[in-house]
């Protein structure tokens, strides 16, 4: 059973043929038996899961709710604040931080019913691919456990991939969705900027960070971002537009869908089994009715470098309240203000967060701005306008979500090489543009992940495009052969 | 050698919203510490900037209060630095595009010259909280009540040439924020605060000196006297040969001087960036519209009014439009009276007198705009003179009953009865046949002494007007 969609197991809860309480019990089960290995959960709700499951079956019974997640087990991203349950951030600055009040996305699950499992590990304050930057230790893939699981929302791949939850939430700044998905083989959606509230969702770039589901299917990722999307008038960045039934147009045929093929995406540095795999999902598509045409993303290649740029300036300034003043950690005996910032923040914080926050400094500091953020910025409107015109004559773009499948734990030391696993999704979030990740192969053990990325808000057309890929093929309903069945 | 001195101010206006700028908690003054500090206040991670719309409109409003060009789109940005009172390590401010942008106002000096003070910009952004550094026991308290209270940073351009022109500035301003009432203004109280950036130059030159920003002025007095100071100082500082330094000066009150507080050339780098949590504000022509259509008369427009609808001087209606309230209850004693020169003198000599004896404001008035009104009329119809009207005011001070009450009580009745008047000035004449005497050799003058004796045996009751009438006729028929 736990191995099954969120749109089986909501047939299933529906019917009676499975109560919450016994789903939930068997995920529990299942995260004891999994977790010490692969390190997915930082922090495990089994007595309160329990309780929110009783509600949900007791409210079933009740005929009450009737929304399809009502009782489906979840997992969130250790960044969504939870009011009385620890929100570390996968940072030594947080390990022992207590929310006061729930996200808006963790009140919308509460809302429909959703069990909520734990809390996933990730990259410490989103910030890595690997999920080796956690202060928790890093999260291991249950595709082969010497393998990353991506990242920064690695520990919510890992617990899908590996049975441990029916669904989870994860944020994607520069890819954080799409590649940890990519690398474990699930669905993944990154949605538009905007499509989903970041109240109680920990900063890192505010400009570019992003809620979003992590399914097993495009199905359930629809069935998810059903339940999270909408307008929230306490961020004053989510958008003002109705957000729809994402499930309603899955089944639309793809008959003269035009699909644009990015030259950039497809050139040195791709491995040829994801391409392999890519064009092969392309042949699929265009059996369905659809044809598939070059494209040219021209501006594509500064992506990287502006994203280092925008995302640590943003994020200097976002990390600055954790300064051992009011909550999270304060070093041991400061001698004086100044000792207890430096020592808090230098013992609180990790290699790779102090490394961002100084690149962000730097690239705003007086005599670097214009020469750094200013520019930046210019290029990621070039970058939003590549898009624009592309979207003139294609409505979806599809293209590897990562150059190849995912590495071995501690094979990327040098931090530019990290950054440039990021090379095709970081422009998507520098234009505000939704992209999925989807399963469509798997190379020497490992999935390799296809992106399909639409035009803004066609948060809708990429679920479709992606469902009817999923009707055709299997690649998302493969499971990880190192990992035993049942629980 | 002759200098001048050049001086911009930047005053900061606490916007009187129910609620912060970015949060939904109270601003009241003088809460229980950190018991108006709410999860962004604080900032908890995750939590996020929502702009009032309040305080956007008050700022608008001052915008169109000084003619000034009103940002059509505004944009937050962040200026980084630490402090425990500055709890998200940012205080959110508008660098670039402010939300009001060139505007003016016009000072007016006490020689009555005028003269039109630019304002460079006036932006909107939140105030830190508090450090308490007593009863801690060599630890810092933090306040947090006062973290995210919206203010109103206003710029002058640096016009200024004098302590005394400063201080005629920092008045209208604050004149024309409580006629807007957006603000409380309370210097004491810090609900508006005052940097001066000072220079001086040698005159005649068109550079700039080098200048100091001297902060912590709690009052107009202060600004005055820390002006004044700073100037002489740079004035030594340059004779004696030296330089003056970019810096920061604090001013002290109880010792009357400037000193260092922290030299700029050392200074934080802000690295200010555009506040992503917030979208640029946008306001269009019919928002515009609205808030201009809840402009009250503005102290310039109202004297000018004064001076042409109730024929004061100029320096009286500068006086009496000093203050809404002070205006609104002249309006009221010169329409309730019907004599507005006669209000214009009671209101701005002997009810302003009284005021500033006891320290009131004019809220606090014992004696309300209608009773001194009736006061005013009962002299124009001749019931009391002039002179009798003090003391009819001064009962009113502890007499809460009505003018015609006290009048009669007290007997005040000015006597008009002629064969009363008639006998006073009998006596008078019999009393004082010299000064008759030199009255009928042509020595007018003289009539002033016997009018004064004859209101003297009244006890300033009769009516002088009927008495000098009366004493000229009697001494001609003779």
């Amino acid at each position: 059973m736990i191995e099954k969609t969120v749109a089986e197991l909501a047939a299933a809860l529906a019917s009676g043929d499975i109560s919450s309480v016994e789903l939930t019990q068997a995920y529990l089960n299942r995260i004891n038996r999994y977790n010490p290995t692969l390190n997915a959960f930082i922090t495990i709700c089994d007595e309160s899961a329990l309780q929110q499951a009783q509600a949900a079956d007791a409210a079933r019974a009740k005929g009450k709710n009737i929304n399809p997640l009502l009782g489906m087990p979840l997992a969130h991203k250790d960044i969504f604040c939870t009011a009385g349950v620890k929100t570390t951030c996968g940072s030594k600055m947080l390990h022992n931080f207590i929310a006061p009040y729930n996200a808006t996305v963790v009140e919308k699950f509460n809302a429909a019913g959703a069990v909520m499992l734990g809390k996933t590990n990730m990259d410490e304050f989103a910030m890595g691919s690997s999920n080796e930057t956690s202060h928790f230790g890093p999260v291991r893939n249950p595709w082969n456990t010497e393998y990353v699981p991506g990242g920064s929302s690695g520990g919510s791949a890992a617990a899908l991939a590996a049975d441990l939850c029916a669904m989870a939430t994860g944020t994607d700044t520069g890819g954080s969705i799409r590649q940890p998905a990519a690398f474990t083989g699930i669905t993944g959606l990154k949605p538009s900027y905007g499509r989903i509230s970041r109240w109680g969702m920990i900063a890192f770039a505010s400009s570019l960070d992003q809620a979003g589901p992590l399914a097993k299917s495009a199905e359930d990722a629809a069935l998810m971002l059903n339940v999270m999307a909408g307008l929230d008038e306490k961020d004053s960045t989510s958008i003002d537009k109705p957000a729809e039934d994402y499930t309603a147009t899955l089944n639309d045929s793809l008959a003269g869908l035009r699909i644009g093929i990015p030259r950039q995406h497809f050139a040195k540095g791709l491995s040829a089994d994801v391409e392999t795999a890519v064009r092969a999902a392309l042949v699929e598509y265009e059996r369905l009715g659809a044809t598939v045409k070059e494209i040219d993303l021209p501006n594509n290649h500064l992506s990287v470098s502006a994203y280092y740029v925008v995302a640590p300036a943003e994020a200097s300034a976002n990390l600055s309240r954790f300064d051992g003043v009011r909550y999270g950690y304060r070093c041991a005996d400061p001698v004086n203000l100044e000792d207890m910032y430096k020592r808090s923040r230098s013992e609180g914080f990790g290699d790779e967060v102090k490394r961002r926050i100084l690149v962000g400094t730097y690239a705003l500091s007086a005599g670097f701005y214009d020469a750094y953020y200013r520019k930046a910025q210019k290029i990621r409107r070039l970058i939003k306008d590549d898009f624009t015109r592309a979207f003139d004559t294609v409505d979806v773009i599809i293209g590897p979500t990562s150059p190849h499948t995912a590495f071995k734990l501690g094979a990327k030391t040098d931090p530019v090489t990290m950054y440039l696993e990021d090379i095709y999704t970081i422009a998507v979030n520098l234009a505000g543009l939704p992209g999925i990740s989807i399963p469509a192969g798997i190379a020497n053990g490992l999935p390799i992940g296809m992106q399909i990325v639409g035009n803004d808000f066609a948060e809708a057309k990429l679920l479709n495009v992606a469902h009817q890929f999923q009707r055709e093929t299997d690649w998302h309903k493969r499971k990880p052969v190192a990992l035993g069945k049942g629980a | 050698m002759n200098w001048e001195t050049v001086i911009g101010l930047e005053v900061h206006v606490q916007l009187s919203t129910v609620s912060k700028l970015f949060s939904g908690s109270a601003t009241k003054f003088g809460a229980e510490p950190n018991s108006q500090a709410n999860i962004y206040d604080l900032a908890l991670p995750g939590t996020l900037p929502v702009l009032n719309a309040a305080a956007l409109g008050m700022a608008v409003k001052f915008g169109l209060g000084i003619g000034a060009e009103i940002g059509r789109r505004s944009v937050f940005d962040r200026k980084n630095y630490f402090y425990p009172d500055l709890p998200k390590g940012y205080q959110v401010s508008q660098l670039d595009f402010p939300i009001v942008g060139k505007g003016s106002l016009m000072i007016t000096m006490d020689d009555g010259s005028e003269k039109v003070i630019g304002i460079t910009r006036a932006h909107m952004e939140e105030d830190a909280g508090k450090s308490l550094h007593e009863d801690f026991h060599g630890m810092t308290g933090i306040d947090l009540n006062r973290a995210g209270t919206p203010l109103l940073e206003i710029v002058s351009d640096p016009d200024l040439r004098s302590a005394k022109e400063a201080v005629a500035y920092l008045k209208k301003l604050h004149s024309i924020i409580r006629y807007l009432d957006i603000s409380d203004a309370i210097m004491a109280q810090g609900s508006m605060r005052c940097d001066a950036n000072v220079s001086i130059r040698r005159r005649g030159t068109k550079e700039f000196g080098t200048r100091t920003e001297i902060k912590n002025i709690n009052s107009f007095k202060f600004v005055e006297k820390a002006i004044n100071f700073e100037v002489r100082r740079q004035q030594e500082l340059i004779e004696d040969g030296g330089r003056v330094v970019q810096e920061t000066r604090l001013y002290d009150a109880d010792k009357d001087e400037t000193r260092s507080m922290r030299s700029k050339e050392v200074a934080n780098d802000y690295r200010y960036f555009p506040e992503p949590d917030l979208l640029p504000v946008v306001i269009d022509e019919a928002y515009i519209a609205a808030i201009k259509a809840t402009l009250p008369e503005l102290p310039d427009a109202r004297g000018a009014r004064f001076v042409s609808e109730y024929k004061l001087s100029e320096y009286d209606a500068g006086v009496l439009v000093a203050t809404r309230e002070m205006a609104d209850y002249f309006e009221t004693v010169a329409n309730g009276s019907g004599d507005a020169k006669l209000a214009a003198n009671w209101v701005s000599q002997d009810l302003l007198g009284l005021l500033n004896k006891h320290n009131w404001e004019i809220s606090q008035s014992p004696i309300q705009a209608q009773r001194l009104a009736d006061l005013i009329k009962r002299i124009k119809d001749g019931t009391i003179s002039g002179k009798i009207a003090k003391t009819v005011f001064e009962s009113m001070l502890h007499d809460t009953a009505s003018v015609d009450a006290i009048i009669a009580a007290k007997g005040l009745q000015q006597v008009t009865d002629t064969g009363a008047i008639e006998q006073l000035v009998d006596t008078v004449i019999s009393n004082n046949p010299d000064q008759v005497q030199q009255f009928r050799a042509g020595k007018e003058q003289v009539i002033g002494f016997l009018v004064g004796q004859a209101m003297q045996l009244s006890k300033g009751k009769a009516n002088p007007a009927q008495v000098n009438e009366l004493l000229r006729n009697k001494m001609k028929a003779k």
